[in-house]
């Protein structure tokens, strides 16, 4: 099976962008009528939805940030009554609270399609047998392969994350031909199999697709080399749908969007203008087929670039390339988004006064590994060891209880850490991804 | 009660050399010092002569400083004499957080200091035991 869904995903590029304009003329109706957020933005700027009837009119229409989902907290974005969503997912948020993001059955649905098609491109069919080690639970990886999987006809393996030991020993008698996890542990699987003395040849496996957090062709290289299958890069974002946005095909020349249910635009992130294509900068997306969260020109602060060219896979929708970088501080450990606000948040409520940080983020084997550094002051002081060593447990308690992941805090002497002009320096990114 | 300095001090080699070099050029005398160590961090404990004027040196030259109050005992220099003042307190349930010691600043005395989980009761219960405590002004003029 070349393709999931050959209708779409080869669609002359004419009559996609009539069924993708269609589309966005319904969903910025929908919105308007029932989403009040999106209602007074337009009202704000004297639009109308009748004033969108093209693919052109796409840029009159205002850009959603992360902050309105945070300002909207949980359900004040979505467009559909609470008793039709049928399923809630987040992820972290800048700050305390995370980003909450709602399903129809029919976006289950819709989302059950694209995973499929990110799962074909791959080269899974109904014999695979696909592990699926990405987390499940709030976080939209787990779930969302789950059921793209299970709609292909595959033998689905819901191992979640963690345990390596087991999953590579369920990886060889349950004989896996598909590994859905973060690219960092599949590395890290590679490494366990080594000390274990397992060859790959001993494993049934044919490919992976990997995402979560950025990887190199490097990265890639290995992976293939060491678990001896090919390594397919996906995108996604829980805001958007979760996994199945965009995924490569065998060629692994850019990874190809479900545009005939999100429409993605380049922009330059200071300007906000739109860009060509080919052009470098912040990916921005709209849905056109969710019902439950539609979102508007969504500003994903991912950097990339889009092209339009047929692939040699046949398939005629956009292909983004790899995500270069971030336009905000955000990231990614252990495929979990931190914001290096959200620290300062903690901070804040531990001290009178928030002390100075820094994030120092170490590749140690194959996993990442994030330390706090704490500048010590008068607040957190004490003459007694294990009263520091308290405080310490409750920064550690705290971080890791907002963030999600284990940390190690380390308390430093006042003044250690680098002030700065502008920005501080918030983060020491010490992997070479 | 006496005052005793507690410095916060990273696992960094140079951080007690360098608080030493802040109180030797504020003509600040050490009579005795005591490290707490764990792997990350210590806290190096003071007894100086000029306590309030050590806090504020180290402080502006960026060290994390606090006062705490503790206990500084007089003892026989010989066998027995600390576990005789060490039972006075066991006596009446009072536990020892930290103590240190040290000699030579008086003849055929031993200098203790303690730091209690009651220090109020500590000081009486010594007092009443006939165990020499010391004044400030005794210990900031050793």
């Amino acid at each position: 099976m070349e393709y999931w869904n050959k209708t779409c995903e080869c669609m002359p590029r004419e009559e996609l962008r009539k069924l993708q304009t269609e589309r966005l003329i319904d969903t910025v109706k929908r919105v308007y009528h029932n989403v009040p957020f999106y209602r007074e933005k337009m009202q704000k700027i004297g639009l109308e939805p009748r004033d969108i009837q093209s693919l052109e009119d796409l840029k009159k229409l205002p850009f959603t940030y992360k902050q309105d989902l945070r300002d909207t907290y949980p359900y004040g974005m979505f467009a559909v009554p609470l008793s039709e969503i049928v399923r809630i997912h987040a992820s972290s948020g800048t700050t305390g609270k995370p980003t909450v993001v709602g399903y129809t059955r029919r976006d289950i649905d819709t989302w059950a399609e694209v995973t499929a098609r990110t799962l074909v491109a791959a080269g899974c069919d109904k014999n695979s047998v696909v592990q699926i080690a990405y987390g499940y639970g709030l976080f939209t990886g787990g779930l969302g392969i789950h059921y793209g999987s299970e709609r292909i006809g595959a033998s689905v393996i819901p191992i979640s994350g963690g345990n390596t030991k087991r999953q590579i020993m369920i990886m060889k008698d349950f004989g896996t031909t598909i590994l859905a996890c973060t690219p960092s542990y599949a590395l890290h699987m590679a490494e366990v199999m080594e000390e274990l003395g397992i060859k790959k040849e001993e494993l049934k496996l044919k490919a992976g697709i990997f995402g979560a957090e950025a990887w190199s062709e490097k990265m890639r290289e290995e992976i293939e080399r060491r678990l001896g299958i090919l390594a397919i890069d996906i995108y996604g974002l829980s805001e958007i749908i979760g996994p199945g946005v965009a995924s490569e095909c065998k060629y692994k020349c850019g990874m190809h969007i479900a545009e005939d249910h999100f429409i993605p635009e380049i922009i330059d992130p200071e300007t906000e203008e739109v860009l060509p294509p080919g052009s470098k900068g912040e990916l921005v997306f709209t849905t056109i087929t969710k019902e439950g969260l539609p979102l508007i020109r969504y500003r994903t602060r991912d950097i990339s670039s889009l092209n339009y060219e047929v692939c040699k896979c046949g398939r005629t929708t956009v292909r983004m390339s790899k995500v270069t970088g971030r336009t905000d501080d955000m990231i990614t450990i252990r495929g979990v988004n931190v914001f290096p606000s959200q620290v300062e948040s903690v901070l804040l409520e531990i001290g009178d006064t928030a002390p100075h940080y820094q994030l120092i983020v170490k590749r140690v084997g194959n996993l990442d590994m994030l330390e706090v550094l704490v500048e010590m002051n008068k607040d957190l002081f004490s003459d007694e060891v294990k009263k520091i060593e308290i405080v310490e447990k409750k920064i550690r308690n705290a971080i890791e209880t907002t963030l999600g992941i284990g940390v190690k805090v380390t308390l430093v002497e006042p003044k250690t850490i680098e002030r700065s002009e502008g920005k501080a320096k918030r983060v020491i990114d010490m992997r070479n991804i | 009660m006496i005052k005793q300095i507690s410095v916060f001090l990273e696992n960094k080699s140079g951080r007690l050399a360098a608080v030493t070099k802040v109180l030797g050029l504020n003509d600040i005398d050490i009579s005795a010092l005591s490290i707490a160590d764990t792997t990350d961090f210590g806290i190096l404990r003071l007894i100086v002569n000029k306590p309030d004027m050590a806090e504020k040196a180290l402080n502006e030259n960026g060290f994390t400083v606090s006062i705490t109050e503790v206990i500084a005992i007089s003892i026989p220099d010989k066998p027995g004499g600390l576990a005789t003042a060490l039972e006075v307190l066991q006596n009446e349930s009072i536990s020892i957080e930290y103590t240190y010691a040290f000699v030579g600043k008086r003849e055929g005395e031993a200098l203790v200091i303690l730091r209690t989980d009651n220090q109020q009761k500590a000081m009486e219960v010594l007092k009443k035991n006939n165990i020499k405590v010391l004044t400030e002004e005794e210990v900031y003029s050793l």
